[in-house]
């Protein structure tokens, strides 16, 4: 099972999506919970649903609207391949706040008391770029490499952090610009006051990526401080670029087994020899401006919304190609085909009624059949109410591909009014889609001094992973009623009940036969006393023949005189009233 | 009724309620109609009391909430970009994509994400396929040169801790070929700000600077850059050219990497177009707000309000929507304004409570706003290239600050970029705030002033009014076409209703579809009308004028035509009918087409609809034939006439294009062409209004007037 509240995005073309720590911590927005259950296919259901409750309940969040139906996918394979019992779910809306992380840090043997995680000081960690906390749990009965049964608690919390102290001092003019050095202390705000009592290791990791180291090198060359001398080996005083305030205890350095570019550097800081007195606060000053990029990740994944208004749309995903990946692409040159793999898998919420068979592929701005391209597809359509559609396909490009796009068309569905959220009106969000580069393996080998106790840091980086990314999330504006409608319909509504109602009773009360033979027998008769009297007495007046009223026409202009000769009185002695009363 | 009567030893039978309001209001229309209309024209002269302060009805924008951040310190950066760029103006540089250059070498040294998107400007071709559709892209770009594109600059700000999935939008455009003091300033404000969200910590979404080239028009290139946002085109074509224009160019690869990738965020929320206008007229400080998008659509007045919060009461800037200026000095208006202001002295007399009652100035001023604002919404053409955004359901304004800058004082220029940043930044700042999208204020809505507002509900009666007369004198001229023809040959053959005479009464009620048929093809024929500019267009070299006139020709021309073919029916009824009764019919389906179009044109164009009713509502009821009246030679009659001739004159599109704009603007120099030219722009812009003119106002004029001349 694993777990994660995430903040911010994950920027992979600045902060890399090629290493471990990208593809395993960064995490689309909001929470994501997947989690693989080990019992029979009809329970998976139930279990998920306690699963989701009991979460929501530790971490103080919303996970329990994981377990309607309509918001978790099951797949078959692509992204963690298991046997049925796998559910999948985001919420992509989730606020992550301290609230979140207060449960999450009492799974800590010290809390944030003592040890390393005393330095998560809540505000700086909350001001950085992005802020993943993550929760990974395996039972050994799944997990083949554990010996010993029980479950295994993994945890994480990724922060992307901005070195404050320079912030204000900006200059802007790129070319001289050094890179904000940093300490521990200004960027927590706090200092590493020794270990937790009850932590194995407790150690601080300082990686160099490769990118840097070659940057360093090749400044080292141009000074030439130290010759031929590598950066590394040569130790920290002759290092040109940077200065590290405190000396590390060890020092790896990636095995590369690719091919003869620099590798990273790995320092790593024990914690346990320092204390209160002496608090342990790593910074690092550079002294050379040195301008490095982060390994990419093959393709650069982009996904947007096409199309406006509230019928339909597209999704759009595309790839382009970073140009960093020469090197692997030279590498998988050798082979018969070269082929680039990548898988996606995206849910869509069931309001978003895809149409798969109108997904479109272009190669290079080219329109390519979906044959040449999709090698395997999976797609399980969305059902009304019940369930998200998930689609799950296999792309295989041709190694020297510049860009790609995928376009899905859609068609907005209609909720129900109490389906929707509270901020309805925001639109609705589309999970990230998972794209999953299989050819690829994260893993990083490091030289040890001794292999005695590996440290799992270490062990972490040299699990073979594919690289994985997220893209983003999507917000479709659906139609949304106006909310403040109801009052008004209820009004109409009643309106028109009562009026069908009345006419519906008039018409079965009514005797059509015997009211025309009343009326017959009326005729004949007087009409009535009262109004024969007055017309009576008005034919005297004006001098005429009495006749009787003939028709509702001609006594309709009668009447509406003397009519409005009321409603004038009427009116007249209000005005005065008015006048008067005040 | 007529069987009421034909039976009469019947006793009288009850008829329904709805049945006998009906009746009364067919018996009694001649009143009513007058009334109506009378009633409907003084309500349009009430509007602007009935105007609305405006509110602010999401609580959620608190706009002016928050201090301003905005310093010295980001208006001195700006600063160094204004003079960057107006010294690169005096250099004239050779090549014309320095400017893009330097503005994107400044985003970027913001830390944000700068691309370029390139487009190519669309010819304004009337294609009559294409009226409703915007033109297909692919047959836009296959004659297009490598040199004549237009180059935005794009800049996007992530919002640090935000998810990505909404987006501001700032546009700037300017001319990249001759960047004004007044672009540059515009440019300064956009950077001053965008400087200030990059470091910001409560940025919910992303922002979107879009420095657009103006270079063949505003509304081209943000349209352009809309269209690429939301219908991206996959296919290879513009790749291909683009590549093949750039080949000569050098490029770095972060070059490269800024105009291969189009850089998108996600939904946009709001977007502002920022302007600072030249001219320095004002003593002080002003702000113009352009709101009319295509159509006479409006963007959420929210957005208008938060603007004019925060300009009025934070910035102290002074606020202006357009006016008819003509109208301001006005005679008979103020004469109005005063009676009315008197009025409403007596009813504040009468009741304290009732306070409708303004000034003379403001009810002459709004009446100004409100008649402008209902002429832009009725032209249905964008004023400022904040109308693309609206073809995407994106609301958007235009921001016209004009200042006294000149360009030697720094002080004041300063001033102005702070002022204007600042109202920027809150206005930012609100929409910021909005979890939603703009729903809770109205959409549909005139101003008569920056801060007063007329919603659909009081507008609304106006045009009700006006157009209730119609169906119930079309009623009434039926039934009376109808009623009293068989009266009067009763009297003529007295005998008992015979199966012959049967047939002619179920003929004599069918009589309709003939006249359903002549209004039914002179429809037609005004969309023949429509499509004629098209080929109009094709004549090399024309001017306006001759265009004109070649266009009524040819419309008369094909008139004729129409009535040669389909004409044979008519003379046969001429012949068969007794035309007494002819003219009138002919009347009623007429009015009745008249009262369709027209609430059809309500709903998409209110405005167009509000002043075609106004236009054609008195014509088509006063519409009768002059024989009967110069026979009959009462004075009642006479008038009559005059009436019918004058409306008749007025009604004439051309006519009234004409007449309105020589009150407004003067008689001098006024020509035939310029209503062609106001054609032509209506219908590049693909406006409803086009469709409306021909498709039912010059067909009811052109029906107006066949009854008005009718041989009976």
């Amino acid at each position: 099972m694993e777990l994660s509240f995430t903040q911010g995005r994950w920027n992979y073309d600045r902060w890399g999506g090629f290493d471990p720590i990208s593809s395993s911590n960064a995490k689309p927005p909001g929470v994501e919970l997947w989690a693989v259950f080990d019992v029979p296919k009809d329970q998976v259901d139930a279990s998920w649903k306690n699963l989701t409750h009991t979460l929501s309940g530790l971490f103080c969040a919303s996970i329990n609207f994981l377990e309607s139906s309509t918001t978790y996918s099951t797949h078959e394979w692509g992204f963690h391949p298991s046997s049925g019992g796998l559910r999948y779910g985001t919420l992509p809306r989730e606020a992550v706040c301290t609230e979140n992380l207060t449960p999450w840090l009492k799974l800590l043997p010290c809390r944030d008391k003592a040890g390393l995680s005393a330095l998560l000081d809540r505000p700086s960690i909350y001001r950085g770029f992005y802020h993943s906390q993550r929760l990974h749990l395996t039972s050994s009965e799944f997990h083949s490499s554990g010996v010993e049964s029980g479950i295994v608690l993994e945890q994480a919390l990724t922060v992307v952090l901005q070195p404050n102290s320079h912030k204000m001092s900006k200059t802007f003019s790129s070319e001289t610009k050094l890179q904000p050095s940093w300490s521990l202390s200004s960027i927590f705000g706090r200092k590493v006051t020794g270990r937790c009592i009850l932590a194995k290791t407790s150690n601080v990791y300082l990686q160099l990526e490769r990118g840097l180291v070659t940057g360093l090198e090749n400044l080292q060359k141009d000074n030439m401080i130290t010759g031929p001398d590598h950066v590394g080996s040569g130790g920290l005083k002759d290092n040109p670029g940077f200065e590290l305030s405190v000396r590390p205890d060890k020092m790896f350095k990636e095995v590369n087994s690719l091919h003869g570019k620099s590798s990273s550097i790995l320092y790593e800081y024990s914690i346990e020899r320092y204390s209160v007195f002496e608090p342990f606060d790593l910074g690092l000053t550079w002294k050379f401006p040195v301008v490095w990029s982060c390994p990419r990740a093959p393709l650069h994944s982009s996904r947007f919304l096409m199309g406006s208004g509230n019928q339909r749309g597209t999704i759009a995903i595309s790839f382009t190609s970073t140009d960093l990946e020469e090197g692997f692409l030279s590498a998988n040159i050798g082979e018969e085909s070269c082929k680039l793999q990548a898988d996606i898998f995206q849910v869509v919420p069931w309001y978003i009624k895809a149409y798969y068979h109108t997904l479109r592929v272009f190669v290079d701005g080219q329109p390519e059949a979906i044959t040449n391209v999709v090698e395997k597809m999976h797609v399980s359509p969305s059902e009304d109410k019940e369930s998200p559609g998930v689609m799950e396909l296999v792309l295989k490009f041709p190694c020297a591909v510049k860009s790609a796009a995928l376009t899905l068309e859609f068609d907005k569905g209609f909720l129900h009014i109490d389906e929707y959220p509270p901020d309805a009106n925001q639109g609705f969000d589309i999970p990230s889609a998972v794209i999953i580069f299989p050819n690829f393996q994260t893993s990083m080998h490091y030289l040890e001094d001794n292999s005695s106790n590996k440290s799992p840091m270490l062990s972490k980086f040299q699990e073979k992973s594919p690289v994985l990314s997220y893209t983003e999330v999507l917000l479709v504006p659906l139609t949304t009623p106006d909310f403040s409608m109801p009052y008004n319909v209820i009004t109409i509504t009643c309106t028109v009940f009562a009026l069908y109602f009345g006419s519906l009773l008039n018409v079965l009360r009514r005797r059509v036969g015997e009211e025309e033979r009343i009326l017959k027998n009326s005729a004949s008769k007087k009409a009535g006393r009262l109004p024969q009297l007055l017309s009576r007495l008005s034919a005297k007046l004006r001098g005429k023949e009495w006749e009787p009223p003939q028709s509702p026409s001609t006594s309709s202009s009668f009447i509406s005189s003397k009519l409005i000769l009321k409603v004038f009185i009427v009116a007249g002695v209000a005005v005065f009233w008015q006048y008067y009363s005040e | 009724m007529g069987e009421s009567e034909s039976e009469n030893e019947a006793p009288k039978v009850k008829l329904r309620p709805i049945v006998r309001l009906g009746m009364f209001l067919i018996s009694h229309s001649h009143l009513l109609s007058v009334v109506c209309c009378t009633a409907g024209v003084l309500t349009l002269l009430l509007l602007p009391l009935l105007a609305k302060n405006t509110y602010i009805s999401e609580n959620a924008l608190m706009p002016g909430s928050a201090n301003p951040m905005l310093s010295s310190q980001e208006v001195s950066e700006a600063n160094g970009l204004v003079k960057d760029l107006t010294s690169l103006d005096l250099k004239r540089m050779a090549s014309g994509i320095e400017s893009q250059r330097l503005i994107a070498q400044y985003m970027s040294n913001l830390g944000a994400e700068v691309s370029f998107q390139k487009f190519y400007p669309q010819s304004n071709q009337f294609h009559p396929l294409h009226f409703f559709s915007s033109p297909d892209s692919a047959t836009i770009r296959e004659n297009i040169s490598c040199s004549s594109y237009g180059l935005n600059t794009v800049g996007i700000i992530r919002a640090p801790r935000g998810d990505g999935k909404e987006a501001i939008v700032l546009v700037t455009p300017y001319n990249s070929e001759k960047i004004g003091l007044g672009e540059a300033l515009s440019l300064g404000i956009a950077y001053s700000v965008f400087s200030l969200l990059t470091r910001v910590t409560w940025l919910a979404k992303d922002i979107i600077w879009v420095v657009a080239d103006s270079k063949y028009g505003e509304y081209a290139a943000v349209d352009a850059w809309l269209r690429d946002y939301y219908i991206p085109v996959f296919s290879g074509l513009g790749i291909q050219n683009a590549e093949m224009c750039h080949g000569l160019e050098e490029n770095t690869i972060r070059e490269r990497n800024m105009r291969d990738g189009f850089k998108r965020a996600g939904t946009m929320a709001a977007a502002l177009v920022i302007k600072v206008a030249d001219r320095s007229e004002q003593f002080e400080d002003s702000l113009s707000i352009y709101a009319e998008a295509s159509n006479g659509q409006m963007p959420n007045l929210d957005l208008i309000n938060i603007v004019n919060y925060l300009a009025v009461h934070r910035q102290g800037l002074r606020i202006k929507v357009e006016k008819m200026w003509s109208l301001l000095n006005c005679k008979w208006l103020k004469i109005l304004g005063e009676i009315l202001e008197s009025l409403g002295h007596l009813a504040k007399n009468l009741n304290p409570q009732w306070k409708f009652g303004i000034p003379a100035a403001d009810y002459v001023e709004g009446t100004a706003t409100l008649t402008s604002s209902l002429y832009y919404q009725a032209l249905g053409i964008p004023t400022g290239p904040h109308g693309a955004f609206r073809d995407y359901q994106v609301d958007a304004v235009t921001l016209e600050i004009s200042s006294r800058v000149s360009s030697n004082n720094k002080g004041r220029q300063n001033d102005f970029l702070l002022r204007g940043g600042r109202l920027i930044e809150g206005v930012i700042r609100s929409v910021n705030n909005l979890l939603e999208k703009f729903h809770q204020s109205f959409f549909l809505y005139l101003l008569t002033s920056p801060s007063k507002f007329l919603s659909v509900g009081v507008y609304m009666i106006t045009f009700a009014l006006l157009v209730s007369s119609l169906p119930m004198v079309a009623a009434s001229l039926y039934a009376h076409a109808n009623n009293l023809d068989p009266s009067f040959e009763k009297n003529e053959s007295n005998h008992p209703a015979s199966a012959a005479d049967e047939l002619g009464i179920t003929l004599r009620s069918w009589k309709w579809l003939y006249a359903a048929k002549k209004v039914l093809v002179v429809h037609l024929w005004g969309a023949v009308v429509l499509l004629l500019p098209y080929f109009i267009c094709q004549i090399p070299n024309c001017t306006p004028t001759t265009s004109f006139v070649v266009w009524v020709l040819l419309s008369i021309f094909s008139l004729l035509i129409l009535f040669w073919i389909l004409g044979s029916p008519f003379s046969y009824v001429y012949a068969s009918q007794p035309q007494q009764r002819e003219w009138a019919l002919l009347k009623s389906v007429t009015i009745s087409a008249a009262f369709i179009g027209l609430c059809l044109m309500s709903v998409i164009n209110f405005a167009t609809a509000e002043i075609g009713a106004l236009l054609m509502v008195p014509m088509c009821l006063m519409a009768h034939p002059l024989k009967l009246d110069v026979k009959s030679r009462k004075l009642r009659n006479f008038s009559r006439v005059a009436c019918n001739l004058a409306l008749g004159f007025i009604g004439f599109p051309p006519t009234a294009f004409l007449v309105f704009k020589g009150v407004f603007e003067g008689f001098d120099g006024i020509s035939v062409g310029d209503f062609w030219n106001w054609l032509e722009s209506i219908w590049a812009w693909s406006s409803a209004t086009y469709l409306y003119i021909g498709m039912i106002h010059l067909p009811c004029w052109i029906l107006c007037i066949h009854v008005i001349l009718h041989p009976c």
